[in-house]
């Protein structure tokens, strides 16, 4: 599923990245512990509730190329600067993790394969 | 032609934000010399471990990285209050991270275990009082 598509299903406000939206995205990662996401993800999308600089790093580690924030959160200016030194989308929806995940599932998108 | 590209940087212990620069340095340093991308986020993963480890558990450290043709060396020395069981420490769940740490994300006791598992050596040299080194080795597969 193109990013774009993903952005428009939840509603998600874009805060850098707009020349990526184009790029597809087969497999998500929903969670708040980035240990977990370094252990288990081989996902190509994070969402998260959390708001910290590592949540750029991990993803950085992990190649992933978009995060989306959960529950309206908003990461720093710092934050969206290093996600886009780094090539990366950054997006904030609305909605709850279990939502977010809920839809990205229905519409065809997978955890780890 | 030089046997290592070598990388060293001082981890700041007081700086939770600047922590992982290190490796992402590293990381860079791989991509651009053209490694294999599975060293590359191999080698991201336990390094950026291992620096998070220095940063929440030993107040920093020093992050030193070797490059070679088939291989890259980690080793992460740091002066913190050591690890008194690794064997303990190495049991997946276990964990003494602060509050602060477990707030940030961190914490779940699956750093060690992960970079176990992802180098392809690990050993750990640890005293308590004086400090800990971690040494990793990640092959080109
Ligand atoms: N450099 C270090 N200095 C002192 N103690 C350490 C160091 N690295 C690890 N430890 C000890 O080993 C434990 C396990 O480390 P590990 O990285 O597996 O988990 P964690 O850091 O607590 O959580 P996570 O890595 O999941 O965020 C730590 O909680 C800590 O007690
Ligand atoms: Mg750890």
């Amino acid at each position: 599923m193109r990013i774009g598509e993903i952005q428009k299903l939840l509603n998600a406000r874009l805060l850098c990245g707009e020349h990526l939206l184009d790029e597809e995205i087969h497999t998500v990662c929903g969670s708040d512990l980035m240990s977990d996401v370094l252990a288990f993800a081989n996902g190509q999308m994070l969402i998260t509730g959390l708001i910290n600089p590592q949540v750029i790093r991990t993803a950085e580690m992990m190649d992933i190329r978009c995060i989306v924030f959960g529950r309206d959160k908003m990461p720093d200016a710092g934050m969206i600067e290093l996600a886009r030194d780094r090539d990366m989308v950054l997006m904030s929806s609305k909605m709850s993790m279990f939502d977010s995940c809920g839809i990205l599932y229905q519409h065809g998108l997978r955890g780890e394969e | 032609m030089p046997d290592a590209i070598r990388m060293r940087f001082d981890v700041d212990g007081d700086d939770f934000a600047g922590a992982g620069v290190a490796s992402s340095e590293v990381k860079r340093a791989l991509k651009k010399l053209g490694m294999p991308p599975d060293l590359v986020k191999r080698t991201a993963i336990c390094m950026y471990e291992g620096e998070i480890n220095m940063v929440i558990h030993a107040n920093g450290g020093v992050a030193m990285a070797a490059i070679r043709p088939d291989r890259v060396e980690i080793e992460l020395c740091d002066r913190g209050p050591g690890i008194a069981d690794v064997e303990l420490a190495m049991q997946e769940g276990y964990s003494t991270a602060s509050e602060q740490a477990r707030n940030l994300g961190f914490g779940a006791g699956m750093g060690l275990p992960n970079m176990k598992r992802y180098a392809d050596e690990m050993t750990i040299d640890s005293r308590p009082g004086e400090g800990t080194t971690v040494r990793m080795v990640i092959r080109a597969r």
